[in-house]
């Protein structure tokens, strides 16, 4: 349950076994409720870790949301309308996760807008080609049902919980990404290029998502030990390749890495270093995109703060009229 | 910027056979009608239920996690509100 209380955390000097006490429920696998005591350090990446995670979704409306005007049939339109309809939603579970940690969502947005908070680096990729709808479903939802559904089991319930609805949304996602992909194989050769060119501009970004490499994760092995997150980047980097590599043979397409292999002793496929410079720069704004997203983003909530306003002032003007008509 | 300060709103549904409401999370809207068609839209969109109720959040007063034993413990003195407390003789059906 949400509460308006959770922003009173006592002093980070824990007083009276408090912090014991939560250590032991992380111990025991135990969910930390909203009420709960929690550490400042818990409550502040959490925070963080879930705005950036509801940022993720409502910027990621945007890549595809693009290609909603231009898709080539009514059928495709409506999935892809679905789809980012889902992505809202998503976006304000997520939210709705982290004011139960005392957050606000109106300064997390103003946070993102003001470029203070970020969100994920796949969002700053365009989106050249109607394949590349088909290939963000494949590869961005896959390596996101990686990276959450060990969430499902995150220490902190609002969070585990949202992920339970998200995961179950994303994989049906994953399924639409690849069986778009699956119809244009089938078709012609210009279609065929097309869902190749998609994979060769996509795969390496999407390994980013996972983030660097474990060495150079400075939150890491502190949400690992608070059980925020369950694996390393680099385990759920390896988890996605394996998971994808079968599915792009069965596809009849290529993954754009000549180091990509089955090594049978370790039972995992060794593959390429990703760009971590790449990744780097992405993270700091200068990504393909990063301008355009977030210029969006800002225009939208500017342009649409007095629609905000007409609605704040008429669900005044109910209530005032509501108490009249009570009192006579 | 104004700050338009939408309440927060927690979101109960009842699905299709459902006995109960369940909390199904919360969301921002300036009034109730709003809040329960922007609830339609997020939480039951897939058939999940038939019936939603909207309630502010500052309406909701929640147990405190510090009471959490002396405010849930049954009361060990009041044994005879358990069913496990009446012997009924071996034989007897239907009971």
């Amino acid at each position: 349950m949400t509460t308006t209380h959770a922003a009173e955390a006592p002093p980070p000097d824990a007083p009276d076994g408090l912090q014991e006490h939560f250590d032991a429920t992380i111990a025991r696998d135990q969910r930390i409720e909203p009420r709960d005591w929690m550490p400042d350090g818990y409550r502040r990446t959490l925070i963080r870790q879930i705005a950036q995670h509801a940022h993720s979704e409502i910027i990621g409306m945007q890549p595809e949301g693009e290609w909603i005007t231009r898709a080539p049939s009514l059928r495709r339109k409506a999935i892809l309308f679905a789809k980012v309809q889902d992505e809202a939603g998503h976006g304000l579970y997520l939210y709705s996760a982290a004011e139960t940690l005392g957050a606000d969502r109106d300064d997390l947005t103003q946070r993102l807008i003001e470029g203070r908070q970020k969100y994920s680096s796949i969002f700053n990729y365009p989106t050249l080609s109607f394949a590349d709808v088909g290939v963000i479903g494949w590869f961005v939802d896959g390596a996101a049902i990686c990276n959450q559904v060990p969430l499902c089991r995150s220490s902190y319930g609002p969070y585990a919980r949202a992920m339970v609805r998200i995961c179950k949304e994303e994989s049906f996602h994953q399924r639409q990404g690849y069986e778009l992909l699956m119809t244009m194989m089938r078709g012609t050769d210009a279609q065929r290029e097309m869902v190749q060119d998609a994979v060769d501009r996509w795969w390496w970004p999407s390994l980013m998502m996972f983030g660097p490499p474990d060495d150079a994760s400075p939150n890491s092995a502190r949400s690992m030990a608070w059980k925020i997150k369950r694996h390393s980047n680099d385990e759920l980097r390896r988890r996605f390749v394996d998971m994808t590599v079968p599915q792009a043979e069965k596809l009849g397409v290529t993954l754009p890495d000549p180091e990509l292999r089955w090594n049978e002793e370790a039972g995992h496929h060794d593959f390429g270093t990703p760009d971590w410079d790449e990744l780097m720069r992405v993270i700091k704004g200068d990504g393909p995109c990063n301008d355009r997203r977030m210029e969006r983003r800002r225009t939208a909530h500017e342009e649409g703060a007095w629609v905000r306003e007409a609605a704040t002032a008429h669900a005044a003007k109910q209530a005032a009229r509501a108490r009249k008509g009570a009192a006579a | 910027m104004t700050h338009t300060d939408w309440p927060l709103w927690e979101v109960f549904v009842r699905s299709r056979r459902g006995l109960s409401h369940t909390h199904a999370g919360s969301l921002h809207a300036p009034d109730a009608e709003l809040a329960l068609r922007n609830a339609r839209d997020l939480y039951t969109r897939r058939g999940e239920g038939i019936s939603i109720w909207v309630v502010p959040s500052s309406a909701v007063t929640a147990s405190s996690p510090d009471e959490k034993d002396p405010f849930f413990e049954p009361a060990a003195d009041k044994p005879y509100r358990h069913p496990t407390f009446y012997e009924i003789p071996e034989g007897v059906q239907h009971l």
